[in-house]
């Protein structure tokens, strides 16, 4: 893993969390959509909050897939959920929300797991698939 | 009523996300390291190779049927239940769909990790 895959792997983090706030901020001013009619879920396509939400999910979408060519899809996953812990503690230090000990535990095992899969190798090598002059040596030996 | 309709969002944002996931992944595999690539084709090459891939648009409908499904359940629900239900339990399907369909080598430590990450998840939005 080098600097420049870190990188990749912090804006899958970033893009990620922003997106999803944003299209949570849009949704609350579009409010409920009825379940007889669910099409209505495309006006919100109108709302600025998730306009901009979107431009920030395509952002992580490109991160993202850069990430699974170098990386297994279960080494990003965990790897990049230290967004959830990056959020909590802003909220802590900068918003000056209270944290309970439950959500310092989650904190704990979010960052266990993280460490767990980083310490571990990024990518599963699978063997090359054989092909025919490999097919052949193999039935002559 | 409106919290069954919120767990079947979930339940389809899981299911649909875990596919698109899976999908991407099998088409990044087979296309390799992008940033490798570039240096050596070029940026255009790049997005040439990405749009060729079947198994990217099969993945990418499948992301679009979770970010209505999210979209939708965002309407009824809170962020604050949607994103970490569906995060959580996406880690836990996705390291299923790994290990069978990608043969992904999810050893002991990646499925301690993906635990770990769920139930801290689940513990960060109980309060």
């Amino acid at each position: 893993m080098t600097p420049r895959k870190y990188l990749v792997l912090l804006a899958v983090v970033v893009f990620g969390s922003l997106g999803d706030t944003l299209l949570a901020r849009g949704m609350k001013d579009v409010g409920a959509i009825d379940i007889h009619h669910v099409a209505h879920v495309f006006f919100a396509l109108a709302n600025p909050w998730v306009i901009i939400g979107i431009l920030c999910l395509l952002g992580f979408m490109s991160s993202y897939m850069t990430a699974l060519s170098f990386a297994d899809l279960t080494y990003v996953l965990p790897a990049t959920a230290i967004g959830y812990v990056v959020m909590a503690l802003l909220s802590r230090f900068w918003l000056h929300e209270h944290i309970s000990i439950e959500r310092w535990a989650g904190i704990a095992l979010i960052t266990i797991g993280v460490g767990l899969v980083a310490g571990g190798p990024s990518r599963t090598e699978h063997p090359p698939a054989p092909t025919a002059d490999s097919k052949a040596i193999q039935e002559r030996v | 009523m409106r919290n069954l309709y919120t767990w079947v969002c979930i339940f389809v944002t899981v299911c649909a996300a875990a596919a698109g996931d899976v999908l991407i992944a099998l088409a990044m595999r087979r296309i390799g390291d992008l940033g490798e690539f570039r240096r050596d084709h070029g940026f255009l090459a790049v997005i040439v190779r990405v749009l060729s891939s079947t198994a990217l648009f099969g993945g990418i409908f499948f992301m679009a049927i979770a970010f209505f499904s999210n979209l939708v359940g965002l309407s009824w629900a809170d962020l604050s239940l949607m994103g970490p239900a569906s995060a959580a339990l996406t880690f836990v399907t996705n390291a299923i769909g790994a290990k069978f369909f990608l043969h992904e080598n999810v050893d002991r430590r990646r499925w301690f990790a993906t635990i770990c990450v769920c139930s801290g998840v689940l513990l960060l939005t109980r309060s």
